[in-house]
């Protein structure tokens, strides 16, 4: 490939990404659907414009490997020792289970014994990439699915050792030549993890201090960049799996001071690489092979994912997850994933597969990969509404405790007001949507009731026809619009107070009929500009006026800009500038007015006075 | 052997950093080592005053003062609302209010207009001691002892020479403070 098409190539990459990904997203289908239908786009059986999908696929395959470093620095020792259980447990009994079902299915369909083996192994992995991207984007790796889903990868992409090694074995039983079970290999492998894991206690940090004493950035991020590609080459070069080896590094670096730096470092490099990988994925599905046989191919995908879905509801079932997490949990894992193209890889190298049977796979995979991002829209829009009814425990004594004041949203906001109110004696009727942030909080002794607030009934059971006050501080910009509506429109009574994001919230809010509003952002920073002051030699009476003056002035501007609201925005953003222009003339004139103690004017009686008596 | 007495200063300014006076009085003895010199506007700019700390501060002290300039024939409006949180009931009056008993008390002031204002024939038509009754009378109930006040009449229009010495004064006495009974 020569410079020109390089670039060129490249070009087509972020073109496809720049213009598929935000449509998908617009559509609600998130990032990953928008790169693998972009790669379809751009491959041999799209427009074509991209011919060597099998080395971007390679290459892009370094995404995998920094999303694992970059898990790996979340991760350090202790916590990952405390997820033994799941690791073991969750992750051991997918792949060996799967592996069972998917081998006795070949069997079935007529393959031999140790082909088949090898076929369901394989097929039994998921996308690391695929998995962590989706939980990652919908924030759901802290949650008790996520953390299992992500216990299950780890546990895969260590069973990718074995499973390298034991594929030459099987190659005998299918007549073709292998040398046996490698135990040198195996001893060169557990080397190099000690290896690294030494060098990595011993050496990493001093030499990361030493580096980041240059003071040059770029250095930075060639020696984090270098690191992980060096932990993955020294991995590979022993048969492992690259992933495995960034993971460890990340591990030895998580409990570093480097570890924010490393991570913003890398980030850039993994968002795209990630992307590309995507991309080739898509560019990988062979069409030819769908079309000969469409029939047979979507049902191999939907029967993979069928199967593995249904393995990973049942063991999720049985370790305890929340029943609302499980269709979610069985189904970010169920598509095959990117240790397939592998393992197939060398099947194919040592002869245990014939070439039909690996790119049927292949597409079996591709196409598997391509079901999950749609299963999972289809499950945030239909099945976990379901069963986040059914399961809702709000209605528990809910009716009788008739509080004066309901909180709806109890995160870092909400639970402010919360405490400020219970320390003063009030208690209020506290509604929270995430079921796992009322665990930490019941276990905080909090009583917090389940519940979307943007539902009248629930409301109506929260007590909102009694109550005086609903302080809406839910994390969600346009549900608070809608809540305040809803609340509006159905208890004129009711008193809503609201946190808003940001001036123009501010004004949604007050169109739609809040009472009170406090920008959520803006104590604390004028807190913090005051602070500011101080620092720079204010005394702390002068700074504190300060910010009095300027949190006036501000409100003024605010409420004057709310009076315009229905005229042009270009209107508007001139009063803003304006406003801002003459804010500091008044407020520096405001300052020497007040500020004023020279001690003159007070031995002269006011003009008018009258003379005194006497004289 | 006795260690040098406590003194605690308690100063009040709405703009020190353009006082000529009232900065140079506080400079001149913040640094002294038996001083506790607390300046009510940086310590409690949002009004909110610690009534333990404050509490200790004076029990802590042999001699307390308040330097500041006169505003309106008074204070700034912190000492006032120091006064009304601190010297509470049961600490500095009432039953068991004897925390205050027997200590010595100073008042440091400055006034803008020259003392011949204070009086039947100045602008203020009181004389200045008169003027202060309420800051006296506070500390007498307190059962503190009302020292002779150091106030220094005429601000702005003084020559610097003046003021510095005046703020030497101010050192000096502080310095050559003795509480009653000590040896």
């Amino acid at each position: 490939m020569d410079d020109h098409s390089l670039l060129f190539n490249a070009f087509i990459y972020l073109l496809a990404a720049v213009i598929a990904v935000p449509i998908s997203k617009r559509l609600g289908f998130g990032a990953v659907l928008g790169y693998l239908l972009a790669g379809v786009v751009i491959g041999p059986w799209g427009f074509g414009l991209i011919a060597e999908a099998e080395d971007i696929l390679h290459f892009a395959e370094f995404g995998v490997v920094l999303l694992l470093f970059a898990i790996g620095l979340e991760l350090d020792p202790k916590r990952l020792w405390a997820m033994r259980r799941p690791i073991l447990g969750l992750g051991g009994g997918q792949v060996v289970l799967t592996t069972g079902v998917l081998a006795g299915v070949g069997v079935l369909l007529g393959l031999a014994p140790a082909i088949a083996l090898v076929a369901a192994m394989g097929l039994s992995l998921s996308s690391t990439a695929m998995a962590l991207q989706l939980l990652n984007e919908k924030n759901l790796l802290p949650t008790p699915a996520g953390q299992s889903g992500f216990s299950v990868l780890l546990f895969q992409d260590i069973a990718v050792i074995p499973m390298l090694a034991v594929i030459p074995l099987l190659a005998i039983d299918n007549g073709a030549t292998a040398n046996g079970f490698d135990w040198v290999a195996l001893l060169k492998a557990i080397g190099v993890i000690a290896l690294i894991v030494i060098l990595g206690r011993l050496l990493l940090r001093p030499v990361l201090r030493l580096i980041a004493a240059t003071g040059l950035r770029e250095v930075f991020t060639a020696f984090s960049l270098l690191l992980v590609i060096g932990t993955a080459l020294l991995m590979a070069a022993v048969g492992m799996s690259m992933a495995l080896g960034a993971f460890l590094a990340g591990v030895l670096l998580a409990e570093s001071e480097y570890r924010h730096a490393l991570e913003s470092d890398i980030e850039p490099f993994k968002g795209l690489l990630l992307g590309l990988f995507f991309i080739a994925v898509g560019m990988s599905i062979d069409f030819g092979i769908l079309l000969r046989d469409p029939i047979i191919t979507a049902a191999l995908a939907l029967g993979l994912v069928a199967v593995k879905g249904v393995i990973l509801f049942v063991l999720g079932r049985i370790y305890g997850l929340p029943s609302q997490q499980l269709p979610m949990f069985a189904l970010v894992l169920s598509q095959g994933g990117e240790f397939a193209f592998v393992l197939f890889g060398v099947a194919q190298m040592t002869g245990v597969f014939a070439g039909e049977m690996t790119d049927t796979l292949i597409v079996t995979v591709a196409l598997s990969m391509l079901t999950t991002p749609l299963l999972m829209v289809l499950n945030d829009r239909f099945i976990t509404p379901r069963l986040d009814r059914g399961t809702a425990p709000p209605m528990d004594a809910m009716e009788d405790q008739g509080h004066a004041v309901i909180i709806a949203g109890f995160g870092r906001f909400g639970q402010i007001v919360g405490r400020l109110l219970h320390a003063n004696g009030i208690d209020a009727t506290v509604l929270e949507h995430d079921p796992n942030h009322i665990e930490t909080l019941r276990r905080f002794h909090f009583k917090v009731f389940y519940g979307d607030a943007g539902r009248l009934d629930l409301l109506r059971a929260a007590g909102a026809e009694k109550a005086r006050m609903l302080v809406v501080a839910i994390d969600d910009r346009e549900g608070m619009l809608r809540l305040v509506e809803l609340a509006r429109e159905n208890f004129p009574n009711l008193k809503v107070v609201t946190r808003a994001w940001d001036v123009p919230h501010v004004f949604e809010l007050l169109e739609k009929g809040a009472d009170v509003y406090e920008r959520e952002t803006f104590e604390g920073a004028l807190r913090l500009g005051e602070r500011v002051l101080k620092q720079l030699g204010f005394t702390a009476w002068r700074a504190k006026q300060a910010a009095h003056r300027f949190r006036a002035y501000d409100e003024q501007t605010l409420q004057e800009l709310y009076q315009h609201y229905h005229e042009e925005l270009d209107v508007r953003a001139r009063m803003a500038a304006d406003a801002r222009e003459r804010m500091r003339e008044i407020m520096q004139a405001d300052e020497d007015r007040l500020a004023d103690r020279s001690d003159g004017d007070w031995q002269q009686a006011a003009p008018e006075r009258p003379a005194a008596p006497q004289e | 052997m006795q260690s040098n007495p406590n003194i605690v200063v308690y100063f009040a300014h709405l703009a020190i950093e353009q006082s000529v006076i009232n900065r140079r009085l506080r400079d001149v003895v913040c640094d002294l080592p038996n001083v506790d010199f607390r300046d009510l506007y940086e310590r409690y700019p949002d009004f909110y005053i610690d009534t333990a700390a404050e509490q200790s501060a004076l029990r802590r002290a042999d001699l307390i003062v308040f330097q500041h300039p006169i505003y309106w024939y008074g204070a700034p409006a912190i000492f006032k609302h120091f006064q009304d949180t601190v010297l509470l009931r049961g600490f500095a009056y009432g039953p068991g209010g004897t925390a205050l008993h027997g200590k010595d008390f100073l008042l440091v002031a400055s006034t803008g207009a020259p003392v011949e204002e204070y009086g039947p024939d100045g602008v203020h038509r009181y004389a200045f001691e008169d003027l202060i009754r309420p800051i006296e009378q506070t500390a007498r109930f307190c059962g503190m002892n009302f020292l002779a006040p150091l106030v220094l009449h005429g601000g702005h229009t003084l020559p610097a020479d003046v003021i510095e010495s005046h703020a030497l004064e101010y050192r000096r006495r502080l310095e050559a403070y003795r509480p009653a009974g000590f040896r």
